[in-house]
């Protein structure tokens, strides 16, 4: 090949590369095997505890819950798995026509007409929503809840940089954990941009007060979900919400240590032009037969750049295509089961903590989806030692974030735990006092 | 003419016939919350891994051929990273573990920052952008920071117009003034840029090789005008697939830089994502970088949350941490020599089919390529044929077409990048089928592709009427 262009050595095409500029070699091992990769890698991972030896009660937007085998199966396609981005349609109609799926399960479940393909995650989803909201109205106030994961309040603080945009934070009921309507009342006025709400919320409890909330919001009102519970619960678009959003790693993904996750977006078609994101079309090919395309592409960087509704460009398309494939496989009927189960589970869960002297569950009245506050006599992070040492891992300590609650946690339980897991866990709170 | 690809008319999840719909028993629902329906078809499992399975032929990975997307670095993605990345000690570790029960995953972390360092020539890695794209934002997040803390108000970034458009769009999103620096034979000019710097310019944002594949040999010059100007020298990791071993952002003089691991570091692009953008800074940024920080503090690997000065975060928890194993355990395969070799053959193989094809299509501006060439299409308009009748062309030739009319500085262009693990025998097949497509009647070229799944999907009539979901599909044409 060399030769073919009248070059002699390798070096010859790097010599527009100057010396100046010029590093001796990486300064890392020399490459390995695959045998030794491999076990390099496995030895390295077996120092991580997973759910499958140490059943967690960890929640708080990301849920361990059983994902079948064919959800797999479908995602190992090398078809879908190994391909870029669908920018060429003609060789490219299975994903797309996958995406399209998946846009329209994420609209049934939230009652919105249009959805993009993802963002990054749940946190980012919002991020996004406070930039949409400002672009449809040109307003400057962010209004959240103080019941929010500071994980997603710290994105969102990201997020509003360019615009410069304002948060005002709302409280929570102290005896219900929804949202408190008079502070909410309070924090919106004629600079608010979107008013934030999610349901189930940080405490896993259902916001009951929707319409009411839609009816104070004077402007955009963008609800953060959790698609499961969405199967068994009304759609926010029944209560008139603009923009739904939430963390879709619940519906066929694992939790990964937290990446990759799945933003889900979602709005009504009145605001579709201004929505950040990826999304597919339907349309026909040249010889009249269906077929699907990205489409609305000037809303995005590489037509739009400066102007263009987000700078995203890679998203979390193959964990698209893991929810489309789990909500199919399950059907209306699994994925209602399903999110039914965690409701129950975690009623009989907390009833049982409740019982157990020393702990209170939940510390919020009212109904919950599959998480809900613990609160303890004892200081939390003695419960939390106790529970590692027994080989169990608690609920996400709150007194850090949260402490006017006190010695609290957030626990969450899924499909995934056994008898067993609960027996054990109630064990060792019983061991406490 | 060796390709054709499935075809099979497979119905729209919605349309197929499901089961019956069992009735729940909601009294566990707050009556104000329960939902009566949810219209998701009850199908038996074997039907829908088929319907999946059926879509997924119609759809061309790395895996079915050669897929030379410019910029986009389409490398065979190593299976036993896959193996890796779907281990439980991978995919059921929560975030929020205590430290003490997730070594594992924070040492791979951990020795991933210390090996991108390395790799790039700069003092400090985080991990958390989701992405190339988020990477940008990130980077400029960590300027703009810094040039307020030594009290100084710089709002404008200055782009290359090869620059891609996230460059743009991140710099948008943050409400910075953008610069747009026209090009001198495909490479920054510098007088445009001495001119273009002033005290309020944050930053230059820069791709070298860039986006042409033309290494930009004064970066010294351009990194010293930057800095005497006081702004920062950002690098666009995109073409990092050009320079490992050969040289680095750091030796460079540049202060920021990203990498896209689905790019380099070949985690699989999964169709438009997921990806991951670890960014890397000099010494003097890392007080700013996301919290929080991986360390070792000769014990263990901890989270370092003290940092006063950090930006804070862009995405929840740590990163796309299954990429960032296939990535961790991709580097350790190729090892120092690997990847030095990686660059070599990814250059060697765009400079070759460059070689192969010039004399048929033009490939404008002078001097050596790197990992990617950019072809113009332009002589075959007198035929009445344009770039996208080349790329849909040569579906039918069994070769996913290359990134067009991008960069625009390119009249017609064809962005090509073979990468490195390519055989010669393909590349001779793609250069041959591309110099046939520039002889084949126009006719021909205008209707393709004739041997994909479906033919020319026509673009603007989805974009006129959007129909995005099966609800807006029920609203225009009621069942």
């Amino acid at each position: 090949m060399l030769q073919a262009m009248g070059l002699k050595s390798i070096d010859d095409l790097f010599a527009d590369i100057s010396t100046a500029v010029r590093t001796k070699g990486l300064a890392i091992p020399k490459g390995m095997s695959e045998l030794e990769v491999v076990r390099h890698v496995t030895a390295i991972l077996r120092a991580n505890r997973s759910g499958e030896t140490m059943p967690t009660f960890l929640g708080a937007g990301l849920y361990d819950h059983f994902v079948p085998a064919s959800v797999r199966a479908i995602t190992s396609r090398s078809e879908f798995s190994t391909a870029y981005t669908p920018y060429q349609a003609e060789v490219s109609q299975g994903i797309l026509q996958t995406l399209w799926e998946y846009q329209s399960i994420i609209c049934e479940l939230t009652g919105m007409d249009a959805a993009n393909t993802s963002m990054y995650d749940g946190s980012t989803s919002l991020g996004e929503a406070a930039l949409m909201a400002h672009r449809i109205n040109g307003k400057r106030q962010i209004v959240i809840p103080r019941a929010l994961h500071w994980e997603r309040k710290a994105v969102l603080d990201s997020y509003i940089v360019g615009p410069g945009l304002a948060i005002k934070e709302y409280a929570y009921d102290p005896k219900t954990g929804m949202a408190d309507l008079e502070s909410l009342t309070e924090a919106t006025g004629p600079e608010t941009a979107a008013v934030y709400v999610e349901s189930p919320n940080f405490f896993g409890r259902f916001e009951e007060q929707l319409s009411t909330i839609r009816s104070i919001a004077p402007s955009i009102l963008a609800v953060g979900v959790n698609p499961l519970a969405l199967a068994v619960t009304k759609a926010p678009g029944d209560f008139g919400a603009d923009i739904v959003i939430g963390e879709g790693q619940p519906l066929g993904n694992a939790v990964n240590f937290g990446g990759p996750l799945i933003g889900i977006f979602a709005c009504r078609e009145e605001h579709l032009r201004k929505m950040p994101g990826r999304v597919i079309g339907l349309t026909r090919d040249a010889r009249g037969h269906r077929a699907f395309c990205m489409t609305l592409q000037t809303r995005e960087q590489h037509i739009r750049r400066e102007r263009a509704m987000s700078n995203i460009c890679t998203n979390e398309t193959l964990m698209a295509v893991a929810s489309a494939a789990y909500v199919a496989v399950l059907g209306a009927n699994g994925l209602r089961s399903v999110a039914l189960d965690n409701i129950r589970r975690a009623k009989r869960l907390a009833a049982r903590i409740d019982k157990v002297k020393g702990f209170q569950a939940p510390a919020f009245a009212g109904a919950h989806f599959n998480e809900f506050v613990v609160r303890s006599k004892v200081p939390y992070s003695k419960v939390a030692r106790a529970l590692l040492k027994a080989g169990l891992h608690g609920g996400l300590p709150l007194k850090g974030r949260f402490p006017e609650l006190g010695e609290a946690a957030l626990f969450a339980t899924t499909e995934v735990h056994t008898d067993e897991d609960y027996d054990r866990l109630v064990t060792v709170l019983e061991g406490m006092s | 003419m060796n390709f054709r690809q499935a075809f099979y008319e497979e119905p729209i999840l919605f349309e197929k016939k499901g089961n019956a719909v069992k009735t729940l028993d909601l009294s566990d629902v707050p009556p104000s919350l329960r939902r009566e329906r949810l219209a998701i078809p009850n199908l038996p499992e074997h039907e829908i891994v088929r319907h999946y399975t059926r879509l997924s032929q119609m759809n061309f990975g790395i895996d079915t051929g050669f897929y030379p997307l410019g910029s986009c670095t389409m490398k065979f993605n190593p299976k036993f990273a896959e193996e890796l990345a779907r281990l439980v000690e991978v995919t059921r570790i929560h975030p929020d573990q205590d430290p003490s029960t997730v070594q594992g995953a924070l040492r791979i972390l951990y020795e991933l920052q210390e090996i991108l360092a390395k790799i790039s020539g700069m003092d400090a890695v985080t991990l958390q952008p989701a992405a190339g794209a988020q990477g940008e934002f990130t980077g400029l997040l960590l300027a703009r920071r810094f040039q307020i803390d030594r009290g100084e108000v710089r709002n404008e970034v200055i782009l290359p117009d090869t620059a891609h458009g996230t460059n743009f769009a991140s710099a948008g999103m943050l409400g910075f003034q953008i610069r747009e620096l026209p090009s001198f034979d495909g490479r920054v000019d510098l007088n445009a840029l001495e001119r273009a710097v002033n005290e309020r310019t944050l930053a230059l944002m820069l791709t070298n090789p860039n986006t042409l594949g033309i290494f930009e040999e004064r970066v010294v010059e351009i990194a010293r005008i930057c800095h005497d100007g006081g702004a920062l020298l950002y690098y666009d990791g995109a073409n990092f697939n050009a320079i490992l071993g050969k040289t680095s952002p750091g030796q460079m003089g540049f202060d920021i830089t990203h990498f896209n691991t689905h790019k380099t570091f070949t985690t699989p692009h999964g169709g438009g994502g997921p990806g991951a953008g670890p960014v890397g800074v000099k010494k003097f940024l890392e007080p700013y970088l996301p919290v929080p920080g991986i360390g070792f503090d000769g014990k263990g690997y901890v989270l370092d949350w003290d940092r006063p000065k950090s930006i804070g975060k862009v995405r929840a928890w740590f990163g796309n941490f299954a990429l960032l194993v296939r990535a961790y355990a991709y580097i350790l395969s190729q090892g120092s020599d690997g990847l030095a070799e990686v660059s070599e053959r990814a250059v060697l193989n765009a400079n070759y089919v460059r070689q192969r094809v010039q004399g048929h299509l033009p490939v404008p501006f002078s001097g050596l390529r790197k990992h990617e060439f950019v072809a113009s299409g332009a002589p075959l308009k007198a035929k009445g044929v344009r770039t996208v009748d080349i790329a849909k062309r040569l579906m039918d030739y069994g070769f996913h077409p290359p990134t067009i009319y991008f960069p625009h500085l390119v009249e017609e262009a064809l962005m090509i990048e073979p990468t490195e693990t390519e055989t010669k025998e393909t590349l001779d097949a793609f250069a041959d089928a591309l110099i046939r497509i520039t002889q084949e009647d126009p006719e021909v070229l205008k209707a393709a592709p004739h041997n994909a799944s479906v033919a020319r999907v026509d673009e603007v009539q989805a974009a006129r009427q959007p129909t995005l979901s099966w609800r807006m599909l029920q609203n225009i044409q009621p069942r």
